[in-house]
C-alpha cells in the first residue's frame, strides 16, 4: 500500500475501510499505467514496459494480505506487484526513465525491479526463472523463523519451463511458506494455450501431484482474491507451499503501451468480454452500490489519485531535468 | 603434517561452518557416504542436516535457491561432481547469480560459492571432463578461482566463502590426491593473487589448476638443462593477477601459457593479449599456448592420449618453439625418472604428486 498517498487522503476517507484501500490500490496502479502508456511516445520512459492493466486486482488482492515483512518476487509485468507491495512511485516511474535517482539506480529498468526497503526482492524477465529465488527466499525466511512468507507471481507459460517444476518440488520438499500466485492471462506474447498447452494437460492435478496446495479463482473481482488469498495465507504461514491460479487478462498488448486489439491474435468476441471484466468498474460498482462511499466522493477520489500520480510525474521530471537532457539531440 | 587436497578442503569447510553460523553447503552427495570424493566427510553430523544437504537433483532451482539464500544473508556453497552439470543451471547463474547486486542498484551482496570438479581421464569423455573457467570468466559479476594445489584449495575456498560476491571455484578432480604441508602460521595469501610456484629467468610458465602441477614438472625437467622457469599458478581467473604475470614475463621475455580449458575464445587468447599489449617490443618469441583441441574431449583412453598435451609433447615444442638446446630424448628421460608416474594408468591421476610446490 502506498503509504503517502493514503496519508494524503485520511481526513476525507475512512482508509481503514478495506474497500475503499482496494479502490486506493487499484485507480493508483491504473493511473500509472495510463499515464506510462500516454508518456511513453515522446520517449521519456526508456525501457519495455509490460503493463498490468486488466491484472491489477490480482496483485491487490494478495497485497492486502501481506506485511511489510512479507517478500514478494515479480515478473517482467512488476509495475502493479510493486505499487500494491507499498513500492514508491518515484523510485520506480525514475527507474523506467533510467535514472540513478531509480530504485536499481536505472540499471534494471522496468524488467528489474528491485526495492529490497518494501520487501519487493526481485523482478525476474526471465520466464519461469523468479522461482528458485523465491525458494531460496522462503528457505531463508523458515531457517531465520520469521514467519514471513513469499510470494511468487508467475504467468501462465511459467507452466512450461523446468525451473517452475524443479522449484515446485523444492517447496513441497523443504515445506516453504511460498505462495505462488499464477496470473493466467491465456497468452504468452501473441501465442495462445492451443499452441502450448496439450488439451489434457491440467493444472490442479500437476500441482497437487507434486504436494502442493492448489487453489483457483477468478482475478477480476479483487475482493474475491482479497477472501480467497486470506484463505490460502492461512496454510502458507503455516509452511505449506501453495498455488493459487487466478484467470485474468491482459488488456495492452504483451510488450508497450499501446492497445493491440487489430493484431488478430485475441478473437473480437474475447476482447468484447474484457469492459465487464475490468477489476476496477466492478469493484468501482460494488462500492457505489454498498454505499460506502457516496458516487460524488468516489469520483473526487479518483481524480484525487489521478492527480497523485501527475504530481509525482511532475516531480519526477523535474528532479530528473539534467539527466533526461542529456538523451535531447543538440538543436 | 602433509596433507591431501581433500582433507585440507574439509578443513576450510569445517573452519568455515564454525565461524559462521550462516554457511550451509548443499549438492549432490554432499550427505552421502561418498562426501563429495571425501571433501564433506563429517560435515552434516557436525552441523546438521540444515546447513548442510543432500539436493533434488534440480540444479537450475538450487542454484536459484542458493541465490534466494545468498540476498537474505546466508552463505551458501553448492557443489557439482562434474562442472559439465552446472549448465543445467546456467540461466541462474549467468543471468540471476551474476547480475543481482548490479541490477538491483547495489541493493544485494550475493556471497555464494559454487563449486565445479572437473574430471578427467578414465572415460569420462565429452560431457564430464570440461573446464569452464573461460566461460564463467566472460560474464561480468562472477569471480572465478581455481586453486592448483591442497594450501590454494584451502585458502581460496575459505575467502570464497568470506567474499560477498558469486564465486565459481573449479576443481580439478586430479589434485584430490595430492598432498602439501600445512601450517596453521603461514602467511595467508590475497584473495585475486597469483603465485610464483618457483622463479626462474630463461622462461615463464603460467597456467591454474592442475595445469599448474604440470608446468612445476617441466620447470624442474628444464632445470637440468641449465634453464630456469619461473612458473605462475594464476590461482584467481577472474579477476587475474596481471602484474605478477607481466613482471615474470617482463623478465624472461618468454611465455608459454597451459590451459585445462580449449584453445580458442579462452584463457590463453585472454592472457596473451594482455602480455601482447604491455610488453609490445619486450618479447623475445611469440607467446606459446598449450590447451585443449576444438572437438570434445573424447571417452577412450586411446583417443585422450592425443587431447590433452602431454609433458613430453609440451618439452618438445617448447624446444623447437623458443630454440633451446636441451636434446629431447634427454629431457623425456629426465622426466620419466623424476617423475615416475605411480598410477598403472596415464588416464588416471598421479598419486604420487607431493608438494611443497
Amino acid at each position: 500500500m502506498n503509504i503517502e498517498l493514503m496519508n494524503l487522503i485520511r481526513k476525507d476517507y475512512d482508509i481503514k475501510n478495506t474497500k475503499i484501500q482496494m479502490f486506493v490500490n487499484l485507480q493508483l496502479i491504473r493511473s500509472v499505467e495510463l499515464l506510462i502508456s500516454e508518456k511513453y511516445a515522446n520517449q521519456v520512459f526508456r525501457c519495455p514496459v509490460h503493463l498490468s492493466i486488466g491484472q491489477e486486482a490480482i496483485a491487490v488482492g494478495v497485497s492486502l494480505n501481506l506485511e511489510l515483512e512479507d517478500k514478494v518476487v515479480s515478473t517482467h509485468r512488476s509495475h502493479a506487484h510493486y505499487i500494491a507491495k507499498g513500492g514508491d512511485l518515484f523510485s520506480m516511474l525514475s527507474e523506467l526513465i533510467g535514472s540513478p535517482l531509480g530504485c536499481c539506480k536505472g540499471r534494471g529498468g522496468s524488467m528489474h525491479i528491485f526495492d529490497k526497503s518494501v520487501g519487493f526482492m526481485a523482478s525476474v524477465p526471465i520466464v519461469g526463472s523468479s522461482l528458485p529465488i523465491a525458494t531460496g527466499l522462503a528457505l531463508a525466511e523458515k531457517l531465520l523463523n520469521s514467519k514471513n512468507i513469499v510470494v511468487a507471481y508467475v504467468g501462465d507459460a511459467a507452466l512450461e519451463t523446468g525451473a517452475f517444476y524443479e522449484s515446485l518440488n523444492l517447496a513441497a520438499l523443504k515445506k516453504l511458506p511460498i505462495l505462488i500466485v499464477l496470473e493466467d492471462n491465456g497468452y504468452s506474447t501473441y501465442s495462445n494455450k492451443e499452441v502450448r498447452w496439450p488439451v489434457a494437460k491440467n493444472v490442479r492435478a500437476t500441482i497437487e501431484g507434486m504436494g502442493l496446495i492448489y487453489d483457483n479463482g477468478s482475478g477480476d473481482d479483487v475482493e474475491e482474491i482479497y477472501i480467497q488469498v486470506g484463505q490460502v495465507m492461512s496454510n502458507v504461514r503455516d509452511n505449506k507451499p501453495s498455488l493459487l491460479h487466478l484467470n485474468t487478462f491482459r488488456r495492452y498488448e504483451h510488450c508497450g503501451p499501446n492497445l493491440d486489439d487489430g493484431m488478430g491474435y485475441r478473437k473480437s468476441d474475447e476482447i468484447e468480454t474484457y469492459s465487464a471484466r475490468d477489476p476496477l468498474e466492478i469493484l468501482r460498482n460494488k462500492i457505489v452500490i454498498s454505499g460506502v462511499i457516496s458516487e460524488k466522493l468516489f469520483e473526487k477520489l479518483a481524480k484525487r489519485i489521478n492527480d497523485y500520480t501527475e504530481e509525482i510525474f511532475t516531480k519526477m521530471l523535474n528532479q530528473n531535468q539534467d539527466f533526461l537532457a542529456q538523451f535531447e539531440m543538440e538543436k | 603434517m602433509q596433507q591431501t587436497y581433500i582433507n585440507l578442503l574439509n578443513l576450510a569447510f569445517e573452519e568455515s561452518l564454525k565461524h559462521d553460523s550462516k554457511v550451509m553447503l548443499f549438492g549432490l552427495g554432499v550427505g552421502d557416504v561418498g562426501a563429495v570424493f571425501g571433501s564433506t566427510a563429517n560435515l552434516q553430523s557436525k552441523f546438521g542436516s540444515e546447513r548442510i544437504f543432500e539436493i533434488p537433483l534440480s540444479e537450475n532451482a538450487v542454484s536459484g535457491m542458493a541465490l534466494g539464500l545468498a540476498m537474505q544473508g546466508f552463505r551458501p556453497v553448492m557443489m557439482h561432481q562434474r562442472a559439465d552439470f552446472s549448465f543445467t543451471s546456467a540461466e541462474q547463474i549467468i543471468n540471476q547469480i551474476a547480475k543481482t547486486s548490479y541490477m538491483s542498484g547495489d541493493a544485494y551482496k550475493v556471497p555464494l560459492v559454487i563449486r565445479m570438479i572437473v574430471g578427467r581421464g578414465w572415460g569420462q569423455g565429452p560431457t564430464h571432463a570440461q573446464s569452464p573457467h573461460a566461460i564463467f570468466s566472460h560474464v561480468p559479476g562472477l569471480q572465478v578461482v581455481a586453486p592448483a594445489t591442497p594450501l590454494d584449495g584451502y585458502y581460496l575456498m575459505k575467502q570464497s566463502i568470506a567474499s560477498d560476491n558469486p564465486v565459481i571455484f573449479i576443481e580439478h578432480r586430479w589434485l584430490h590426491q595430492t598432498m602439501e604441508t600445512f601450517n596453521q602460521n603461514e602467511r595467508v595469501p590475497n584473495f585475486t593473487d597469483a603465485k610464483i610456484m618457483k622463479s626462474g629467468t630463461d622462461l615463464t610458465l603460467i597456467s591454474l589448476s592442475y595445469g599448474v602441477i604440470e608446468c612445476i614438472k617441466i620447470a624442474a625437467v628444464l632445470s637440468e638443462f641449465n634453464l630456469t622457469t619461473e612458473v605462475v599458478n594464476l590461482r584467481s581467473i577472474q579477476p587475474w593477477d596481471k602484474r605478477t604475470v607481466l613482471e615474470s614475463v617482463g623478465k624472461t621475455q618468454k611465455a608459454v601459457l597451459l590451459d585445462t580449458g580449449h584453445l580458442e575464445f579462452g584463457l590463453t587468447g585472454e592472457v596473451s593479449s594482455t602480455i601482447y599489449s604491455e610488453l609490445f617490443g619486450v618479447l623475445s618469441n611469440p607467446i606459446l599456448r598449450f590447451g585443449l583441441p576444438m572437438e570434445p574431449t573424447p571417452s577412450s583412453a586411446a583417443l585422450a592420449i592425443d587431447h590433452y598435451p602431454t609433458i613430453e609433447k609440451m618439452l618438445g615444442e617448447i624446444k623447437s618453439h623458443f630454440g633451446f638446446k636441451y636434446d629431447l630424448r634427454k629431457a623425456i628421460t629426465v622426466f620419466h625418472e623424476k617423475f615416475p608416474y605411480k598410477s598403472k594408468h596415464k588416464d588416471q591421476p598421479d598419486v604420487g604428486v607431493v608438494g611443497p610446490f
